[in-house]
């Protein structure tokens, strides 16, 4: 049986993939054609029936958001589509939009129907030029068929440089102009959004996935994946792997198929350490690879699916050295709004600093627990939670090579053996 | 410099995207340096001015985004990718070897304004690591020599073209405006995909 499903994938491999013309040759825009025809109710309860839930990272279930936009309240309501796409490890959304962009605005088309919405935003990162080009021309392209200005308006939003406005809420009030911090909830966004009108914020891929879900019913997206995770997702492997790249397949495979598809571990070397979905989701060890990549099985296991981003990493890598870069950045990202995270991520990279030059002692791991613990869960966003994750979960799996840093006076490893150009002679 | 008459009807138009006009703060700070290479105080005056706000308001949105830069940098500036998959696989030698070749630190410029350097965080191209950005166009598979090589390109003034971009790099300005959602009719140009990201599709056709 095949494991791999390309959907979303399915023809990136043709040169011009990203024009309208390649879109219609495969179809493209008969999915919205046929949703507008429908009752608007309707095309919720489709995508509630799918089964399709939130690519962004939580898997909140896409149709019952749409289901919470207030309907006869006589307010613009606006869709928002999150393209941040900057939790480390993630990159699905930006390959997606550089090679199919008009999926995405077929499913802005869809969506805003649903909802009853006549505007729909994307707001995407600003350190990605030539994704930026695409989605625009595509709009652009878009408006010339009379595809969008017809009841449906998209305006692409350009972030500039800030991991904390993929939050949904810190998203909107960047958009609205201002600095991106999260705000308080509730309201909700889809009470309280943009311009404080009902909106939804959808991430990229989920909103992609809507098309062909239109076009094949739910019943079809229904066949695919397991219990409670339905569908096809785009898997992004990367690392210490002989062949890193993106692997479409109904949720619930696990990171052994893949890594059997895709040619392994690199050569030579073993599997660490991984993360299931980003650096905000506890790491995973070898005892894992036989985990099902779904909400439930990765949630079992005591991390979360997140947005599948599997970063593999061999034995030649540091743990304390991974896991003090991500707090490096989590630190960096704060946006200094609420105490716990502001000055908690502050103090983890201190602590891990010196565990890391081998100056700490034993007690330092229990000092670190303790901030996780007082930041998990008592920050104003999930960004803090995030934060504790690779810091708690390496403790658990690698204590043992934190207090080797110490016994050693310093890091143990060779930065260059992890390198891919170790014995390059680079 | 002064913004022309022509500058400020682009402006008009950026703002004219949105239902309220404070939303354009963003794509208008990017115009700002599309002109004049970085956030300068009569751009900062001028958005402002556009939408009716105190300065003041302007700067702490600017201020709260790394991408607006306070000072002149580069026409092409460097981004290496020090997060941690790209630093473990070899990114942290490329910007500690970038560093020594141009002698500059982190947010520094060369002497001829040709190259400024900046470590970066993961830029969504993890299936391509170690990853270099310039202009925040992808220079995928970077290693020590191959970023030396773009560098040295650069400054030369006949910069190698993105891997996964347009069929020449723009410069700083240039790629400006694109973030300011301008059109530089470039976006047929370069690959759909690059091999990453086709890995999956390709295994699928081969029955896997
Ligand atoms: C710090 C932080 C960063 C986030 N970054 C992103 C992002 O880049 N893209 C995204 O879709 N969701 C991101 N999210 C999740 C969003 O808040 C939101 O849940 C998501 O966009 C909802 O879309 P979905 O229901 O389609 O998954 C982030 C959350 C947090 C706390
Ligand atoms: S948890 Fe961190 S990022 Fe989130 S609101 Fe608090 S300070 Fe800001
Ligand atoms: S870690 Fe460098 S691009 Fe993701």
């Amino acid at each position: 049986m095949t494991k791999l499903v390309p959907v979303l994938s399915a023809h990136w491999d043709e040169k011009d993939s990203f024009t309208l013309e390649a879109y219609k040759r495969h179809g493209g825009y008969k999915a919205s054609e046929k949703a507008l025809a429908m009752d608007p109710d309707a095309v919720i309860q489709l995508v509630k029936d799918s089964g399709l839930r939130g690519r962004g990272g939580a898997g909140f279930p896409t149709g019952m958001k749409w289901g919470f936009i207030p309907q006869g309240d006589n307010k613009d309501h606006y869709l928002v589509v999150n393209a941040d796409e900057s939790e480390p490890g993630t990159c699905k959304d930006t390959p997606l939009l550089m090679a199919n962009p008009h999926v995405l605005i077929e499913g802005c088309i869809i969506a805003c129907h649903a909802i009853r919405a006549k505007h729909a935003f994307i707001y995407i990162r600003g350190e990605v030029t030539h994704v930026v080009r695409r989605v625009n021309q595509a709009i652009a392209d878009a408006y010339a068929a009379g595809i969008l200005g017809n009841g449906v308006d998209v305006v692409l939003h350009i972030g500039a440089g800030a991991y904390i406005c993929g939050e949904e809420t810190a998203l909107l009030d960047s958009l609205e102009g201002f600095r991106g911090q999260p705000r308080l909830r509730p309201p909700f966004p889809a009470i309280a959004g943009l311009y404080a009108r009902p909106t939804v914020v959808n991430n990229v891929e989920s909103i992609a996935s809507v098309p062909a879900i239109v076009l094949n019913g739910a019943e079809w997206y229904q066949s695919m994946g397991t219990e409670k995770s339905k569908g096809t997702t785009l898997y992004s492997l990367s690392g210490h792997v002989t062949n890193p790249g993106q692997f479409e397949a109904p949720l619930g495979i696990t990171l052994r198929e893949i890594l059997e598809l895709s040619g392994g571990v690199r050569k030579g070397h073993k599997l660490k350490f991984w993360t299931p979905g980003g650096s905000s989701t506890p790491l995973f060890t070898d005892q894992h690879l036989d985990i099902p990549l779904d909400y439930e099985g990765v949630a079992a296991a005591g991390s979360m699916l997140g947005t599948k981003a599997l970063q593999i990493f061999d034995e030649t890598t540091c743990v304390v050295r991974a896991v003090l870069r991500w707090t490096e950045f989590y630190k960096h990202e704060s946006c200094g709004k609420c105490t716990p995270c502001r000055e908690g991520t502050w103090w983890l990279v201190q602590i891990l600093r010196d565990l890391e030059a081998g100056k700490g002692t034993e007690a330092d791991l229990a000092k670190l627990l303790d901030l996780c613990d007082n930041i998990m869960g008592r920050s104003f966003c999930a960004l803090g939670d995030g934060a504790t994750s690779p810091i708690t979960s390496s403790i658990k799996y690698f204590r043992d090579e934190y207090i080797a840093h110490l016994t050693n006076g310093g890091c143990p490893f060779d930065p260059v053996a992890s390198t891919l150009f170790v014995g390059a002679g680079a | 410099m002064a913004f022309s008459p022509e500058d400020l009807k682009i402006m008009e138009s950026i703002i004219k995207r949105y239902p309220r006009p404070r939303s354009a703060i963003m794509p208008l700070l990017h115009f700002v340096q599309s002109k004049a290479g970085y956030v300068t105080n009569e751009g900062i005056e001028l958005i402002a001015a556009q939408l009716d706000l105190e300065a003041a308001e302007v700067t702490a949105v600017s201020t709260f985004y790394t991408q607006y830069k306070p000072s002149a940098i580069g026409e092409y500036h460097v981004g290496v990718c020090t997060n941690t998959l790209c630093a473990v696989m070899g990114g942290d030698a490329i910007f500690a070897s970038l560093k020594d070749h141009l002698g500059i630190e982190n947010d520094g410029v060369t002497e001829d304004g040709k190259v400024s350097l900046e470590h970066i965080e993961c830029n969504a191209a993890c299936d391509y690591a170690p990853v270099v950005m310039a202009n925040w166009e992808f220079y995928d598979n970077q290693t020590v020599e191959s970023a030396k090589e773009l560098v040295d390109s650069m400054r030369a003034g006949n910069p190698k073209p993105p891997t996964r971009g347009p069929n020449k790099l723009v410069t700083w300005k240039e790629a400006s405006a694109v973030l300011a959602g301008l059109n530089d009719g470039l976006a047929n140009e370069g690959v759909q995909a690059g091999q990453p990201t086709l890995l999956g599709l390709k295994l699928s056709k081969e029955g896997k």
